[in-house]
């Protein structure tokens, strides 16, 4: 339901025009560089609101957002080179994209170590173990109650601060990264699947047990399909998570290859481009991986009434 | 509640409610009690464990005989232990807290005393609640635009949305340096960072918010001629405040993760997260594990804070479930 609720989407007003007028008008009097700046934001924009306003069918909406992000890209640009901004500070897409190509076999890599070797075994392990534990909680509602809460509780904390902890019982490989991993996906995991294991309905148990299901049976054929949502929703939160975790627990020390690692020491370095690249590498990866489980979720949820349009 | 309209106590329910509330302890309270329990006794026992090997090999170095009993005593009073027991950890936060003053004399001024956890959970809670206050203004503005105007709704929520699947926290070394580099420094790099990540829960849970009113209350407002501005002030507004304290509690603990981590690459000498950092310099695993807990205590506090003033507002606005 992208944009069906739109205050006055088909008033533009004529307000607009002269604001951006004065405001142009302004800049010329400080700086000739930042009305040429104006100018480019100002009818990028118009633009984009002729196209959202008139143009039909899908492919506005991925049109729109992509157009915008071109146009943030160019007006950086132009503004590292009309403000002549040091590359120590903020290096041009450029550079910064001329970077990206030259190192893609240490960019790879980073990759590997980090997202690889760290992050997705550690999510692996940690969402197993907490559907397992969400399983072996599941037939005592005392533990639940007691588990619930807590998990919840620590699911708030600022975990990657156990990251040195790892570090320094695990030393400094992707071990000690996967196990930082592992606490941060457990518990929002294992309060997820919790709820879901209670998301199938009192008349729907009935049934199976009309059926003369065991609670194995009951477990496979109704709950765990019925928890798939919530379990979903986990997975999907911890994709970030298990990231996060193992960038920032190369922080506390790391062997000389990974992203993390590669951060610390290019911003010690002042080499700004390649922090950058390995920021771009980590919003591919991110969203790579958020894909993934998406599409995933897509394929085995497809019955649920938030994945039909 | 239909009384509490009134202002008015409910008449007779004293000895009732005391019975309640026994009840609600032992359904609620006893299941959390136990499993911090069992937390707790895990902790001792992987104490006892994973100290062992060292406490053997300094006996065996000195050639003393320890009993069973001894040797389990010495694990769990190791200087620099591999697991800090429980005990210890509790008497670290106690001393670096309660038992040390919060401002010393330092070349002939007085400031904060850096033996001091609390002088670190300050270094860090300033600029935390800073971002938080910058981040969320600006996600409630940024929530405004796009429900107002179809332009951004189409071309800044799904970079808003993408956001959320990216590590974002990788940029704070960078942006740390980047200010560093044209001389911003203090309190302002740490809470851009706080800012930054608790701007974007705050941008995509208050669209929702805003847009959470029914189309029929809409067009209520409608009848009566209501400007947009009336329609936010008096409709949209305050049926979001649900979805703005939902996403404010998860923007307020990630703002606090974002003051940690910026204090990491840069080698600060102050705060929760440059004691975790010293800490893992010089082995000093109790001085990690305090920090750590004071780190859980400052977020469990500050999502208290916004879920009591979740409560009170809601409770207010009779909207608490």
């Amino acid at each position: 339901m992208m944009g069906a609720d739109v205050v006055g989407r088909h008033s533009v007003s004529p307000v607009w025009p002269v604001v951006a007028g004065i405001l142009m008008a302004i800049s010329l009097l400080i700086d000739r560089s930042l009305t040429l700046l104006l100018l480019v934001w100002f009818s990028a924009w118009a633009l984009n609101v002729w196209v959202a306003n008139n143009a039909r069918g899908s492919a506005v909406y991925i049109a729109v957002p992509v157009f915008f992000g071109v146009t943030i890209l160019i007006l950086w640009e132009m503004a590292v080179w009309l403000f002549d901004v040091s590359p120590v500070i903020l290096p041009p897409p450029s550079a910064i994209a001329t970077r990206f190509a030259t190192s893609t076999d240490v960019l790879w890599q980073d990759l590997v170590q980090t997202i690889f070797k760290g992050a997705l075994s550690g999510y692996a392990i940690g969402c197993i173990a907490a559907i397992g534990t969400a399983l072996a909680i599941d037939r005592s509602s005392f533990l639940q109650r007691g588990l619930l809460p807590v998990g919840n509780f620590v699911a708030a904390l600022p975990i990657v601060g156990t990251a040195p902890i790892f570090v320094m019982w695990y030393g400094f490989g992707w071990q000690s990264k996967a196990a930082v991993v592992v606490v941060m996906v457990f518990f929002p995991m294992l309060v997820n699947t919790v709820q879901g294991l209670k998301a199938s309905e009192t008349m729907q148990r009935d049934l199976m047990r009309t059926y003369a299901a065991g609670y194995w049976q009951t477990l496979l054929k109704l709950r765990l399909p019925a928890a798939l949502p919530f379990i979903f929703n986990g997975l999907k939160i911890s994709t970030t998570l298990a990231l996060i975790g193992a960038i920032v627990a190369e922080f506390f020390g790391s062997p000389t290859v990974g992203m993390g690692f590669r951060i610390k020491i290019e911003v010690g370095r002042l080499a700004m481009d390649m922090v950058w690249s390995e920021i771009t590498v980590a919003a591919l990866a991110g969203s790579a991986f958020y894909g993934a489980v998406t599409y995933l979720e897509r394929r085995t949820t497809f019955w649920h009434p938030s994945q039909r349009n | 509640m239909p009384m509490s309209d009134l202002g008015l106590p409910l008449p007779n329910t004293r000895a009732n409610s005391a019975g309640r509330r026994f009840a609600a302890f032992n359904t609620r309270a006893v299941p959390i009690l136990t499993v911090l329990m069992v937390i707790v006794g895990l902790w001792y026992a992987g104490t006892v464990r994973m100290n062992m090997p060292w406490t053997l090999d300094q006996a065996a170095r000195s050639d003393i005989e320890l009993t069973q009993l001894e040797a389990v005593a010495d694990t769990l009073n190791q200087v620099r232990p591999v697991l800090p027991s429980p005990h210890q950890v509790v008497a670290e936060l106690y001393n670096t807290t309660l038992g040390e003053p919060l401002t010393r004399e330092r070349r002939g001024e007085l400031r904060g005393n850096p033996r001091s956890l609390f002088f670190h959970a300050y270094q860090t809670l300033a600029p935390t609640l800073l971002g938080f206050l910058f981040g969320g203004v600006a996600g409630v503005a940024l929530a405004v635009g796009i429900v107002h105007n179809r332009t951004m709704d189409m071309s800044v929520m799904p970079w808003a949305i993408a956001s959320q699947t990216i590590p974002i926290l990788a940029i704070a070394p960078m942006i740390i340096v980047m200010l560093n580099a044209i001389g911003v420094q203090g309190v302002l790099p740490k809470s851009l960072i706080s800012a930054y990540l608790s701007f974007f829960p705050v941008v995509v849970g208050m669209v929702k918010g805003l847009r959470s009113p029914k189309l029929m209350d809409l067009d209520l407002l409608k009848t009566y001629a209501a400007s947009d501005l009336e329609t936010l002030l008096k409709l949209r507004f305050p049926a979001s405040l649900p979805y703005l304290f939902t996403s404010l509690k998860i923007a307020i603990a990630a703002a606090l993760v974002g003051a940690i981590v910026a204090e990491l690459p840069t080698g600060a000498r102050f705060g929760l997260g440059a004691r975790l950092l010293t800490g893992s310099y010089y082995g000093q695993t109790i001085q990690i594990w305090s920090a750590l807990f004071m780190a859980a205590i400052a977020a469990a506090a500050l999502v208290g804070a916004v879920g009591l003033v979740e409560r009170i507002t809601l409770r207010r606005m009779g909207m608490a479930q």
